[in-house]
């Protein structure tokens, strides 16, 4: 298929591979930021064909992984109302909250709808006057530009029974939380090929520069990552730190400006606290006060929520990639995607999920 | 004061309907009319036509294989089929599975009011047409008429039986180590079907359901070998669900090769597009088979000259390591797990 086969030939992963070979003399430790491509990593044993020297640790950029307990249990209060309809993409419905998901809330009666476009809500704002819709924006700079357009639509139409309960993260900021950490061991970064094409680049430039680290903007099919971590190790082996496109077919420099202006318009950036990880300073966007009327938080207000995280979930190291997975005692066993303890087993994007569903460590293969 | 008697008449309850009534499934006149002039045209033979309370069956000796199942499709029509034709091919490949020939349905609706004579009528004839390409009869049938927002729109029973020969042992227990495990065909086409023709996706393909009765199929298989192990019709859950079950109910290893699967391009660019796994959603006309090495091959051939079985192909084969799990040779050259899916990829399929 036109645009999918040429990036998972096998014979142009094994010429990279041999590339990569040839090219790495030392062991390196490289982040993927993107959930998407921790997946795509582990569906298609990348991980299993690279040279022992390289290891891949998992990064933060699973937006429902990192979404705030807080958020997640006012979301569950907010779809339990009944004047309530609520718009969630399918993947946030199973993240547990402190007492449970979005799904017990549409099996005890809640109107809770799964959308696929972030403008079917504001249809269906449009077509049910009488009803309360709110939509559970959930993302990082990718899904921001969609999900402002919705406010902003709502706005051009009146539809004052819309609003949007948002949780927005940005990646420049976690990564250099990431790189300040005391015990960081990433030396190179597969920068998120999405986030990097509506942002661009520029704001990594500095980070290269500050912590001396390489950052090469990724696609996600399995030769866009291949060449992704071939441009790391060359700039790694060469003493080099640059921010370095892989993904030329959809990033460019300045990024996607008309979408950059959308968000710039609906949303300012604030402090914002990461699941599993803390806060951490400017680094999520917030509806501006100019759009209040459609903040969903401001609209509702949910109050007395004191999250409960599970002890023994380690999903905040996985998150950071201080820690795999398969290095939690509760792993597979205490925490399965059946009854995941953390979001980082909920989501298809988390790490603890992906390595549940494919890799051959639970066969005793590896 | 002058009464025109004329202008009065009784008030005579009203016998056309545009849409089915809570009457119609209240046993009295409308009831025996929605019969007449609905469904016995459709499926009428003798021992419907009694319409006694229950079928009476002359059946010879030997095993009978049993089965059940409901239909409850968002939409009820979709590219490719409708609820009805998929009620009746769903319980006759369930019967099929297990290498029995399926002889009489029974077929049980339950109708939101509301619902129009013309849907009813469309899904009628679906199941007809159906019924008489897979060759069997509705012998029983019931109907309710529920309250507006009870049910949505139509929810169909089917259950059937069939004759199973004595000489065939087919069961999801019986798999062993060397089987080849032939698929029948591509996947993924009927869940997709369901998925783009839902409201809300706006994308759209030409995907359309590969709903089809496999009876014909099976006995084709059995023609070519009587020594089949296993046979599956992937449906919710797909492939990944179908292969997963056989594993822990055999306890033992399948490994299948990602390059083999046939997967349509519109299916496959469906797939990507919403993040979902082609061996995960369902499937209304395919079958996984597991089958000793030295009869695969002809299993195979049998297969590919029938119509629902021409793009037949070996996917993989049963080992005795890491009993109960699936495990896929990737195209890039590396292996990884293929899990049980969790839910459903997509509430109401069939």
């Amino acid at each position: 298929m036109k645009y999918l086969d040429e990036y998972r030939t096998p014979w142009i992963a094994r010429h990279i591979l041999t590339e990569i070979n040839n090219n790495v003399t030392r062991p390196w430790v490289i982040m993927e930021v993107c959930g998407g491509q921790t997946h795509a990593i582990l569906k298609h044993g990348i991980d299993q064909l690279l040279p022992n020297k390289i290891e891949l640790v998992h990064g933060p950029g699973c937006p429902v992984c990192v979404t705030p307990l807080e958020l997640l249990d006012k979301a569950i209060a907010i779809a339990a109302r009944p004047e309530v309809t609520f718009c969630s993409y399918g993947d946030m419905l199973r993240v547990p909250g402190s007492d449970h998901d979005l799904f017990k809330v549409k099996s005890t009666g809640g109107d809770l709808r799964i959308i696929y476009s972030p403008l079917e809500a504001v249809k269906i704002a449009r077509e049910h006057p009488d009803r309360q819709v709110v939509f559970f924006a959930v993302g990082f700079e990718t899904t921001a530009p969609g999900n402002g357009m919705t406010i902003l639509q709502a706005e051009k139409e009146g539809l004052h029974n819309f609003s949007v309960l948002s949780s927005h993260v940005l990646v420049p900021p976690a990564i250099r939380a990431l790189l300040s950490l005391p015990d960081n061991r990433v030396q190179g970064y597969l920068a998120p090929g999405h986030v990097c094409t509506v942002m661009g680049w520029q704001d990594y430039e500095a980070i290269a520069r500050r912590f001396k680290v390489p950052i090469v903007p990724t696609g996600f099919e399995p030769m866009d990552i291949l060449e992704g971590i071939l441009m790391v190790v060359k700039q790694l082996e060469q003493g080099r730190y640059e921010v370095q496109n892989q993904y030329r077919r959809s990033v460019k420099r300045e990024g996607n400006i008309p979408a950059q202006e959308i968000i710039n318009t609906v949303f300012e950036v604030a402090d914002r606290n990461w699941r599993g990880i803390g806060p951490i300073p400017a680094s999520g966007l917030r509806i501006r006060q100019k759009f209040a009327d459609f903040d969903a938080e401001r609209k509702f207000p949910v109050s007395s929520i004191y999250p409960r995280e599970p002890e023994i979930c380690i999903s905040g190291q996985v998150l950071q990639g201080l820690k795999k997975p398969k290095e939690c005692t509760a792993f597979g066993k205490e925490c399965t995607p059946e009854h995941p303890l953390g979001a980082t087993m909920v989501s298809n994007e988390g790490a603890c999920a992906a390595y549940y569903k494919y890799n051959m460590a639970r066969v005793g293969r590896i | 004061m002058n009464v025109d008697i004329n202008k009065y008449s009784c008030p005579l309850p009203v016998m056309d309907h545009d849409t089915v009534q809570l009457a119609h499934g209240s046993g009295g006149k409308l009831s025996a009319d929605l019969i007449a002039n609905f469904f016995l045209p459709r499926f009428g033979n003798p021992l419907l036509d009694r319409l006694d309370d229950q079928a009476v069956l002359a059946l010879p000796p030997g095993r009978l294989a049993f089965t059940t199942d409901s239909f409850v499709v968002d939409p009820i029509f979709f590219p490719g089929g409708d609820i009805g034709d998929l009620a009746i091919n769903g319980t006759v490949n369930d019967i099929s599975m297990c290498g029995a020939r399926p002889l009489y349905l029974s077929v049980a609706f339950i109708i939101e009011e509301g619902l129009p004579f013309a849907d009813l009528h469309r899904i009628l004839l679906a199941m007809e047409a159906a019924a008489d390409k897979a060759g069997v009869a509705v012998v029983t049938g019931d109907t309710k008429v529920v309250n507006k927002g009870s049910c949505d729109k139509v929810f169909i029973n089917t259950s059937g039986i069939g004759l199973l020969p004595d000489n065939i042992q087919i069961s999801s227990t019986n798999l062993q180590s060397g089987d080849r495990i032939i698929l029948s065909g591509s996947i993924a086409d009927h869940g997709m079907a369901i998925m783009t023709s839902r409201e809300g996706l706006s994308f759209q393909t030409r995907i359309r359901s590969d709903t089809a009765a496999l009876n014909s199929l099976v006995d084709c298989m059995l023609q070519a070998s009587t020594e089949i192990h296993a046979m599956r019709d992937p449906t919710r859950g797909g492939a990944a669900a179908s292969l997963n079950e056989w594993a822990k109910s055999s306890q033992i290893g399948i490994v299948i090769d990602e390059e083999t699967i046939p997967v349509h391009p519109q299916v496959r660019g469906a797939c990507e597009i919403l993040g979902i796994d082609p061996l995960n959603v369902a499937n209304e006309g395919k079958l996984l088979a597991a089958v000793p090495a030295d009869s695969a091959q002809s299993v195979l051939e049998a297969m590919q000259k029938h119509p629902y079985g021409k793009e037949a192909v070996i996917i993989g084969e049963v080992v005795a390591d890491h009993k109960g799990m699936v495990a896929m040779n990737t195209s890039l050259g590396a292996a990884r797990i293929v899990d049980m899916p969790l839910g459903e990829q997509l509430p109401r399929i069939c």
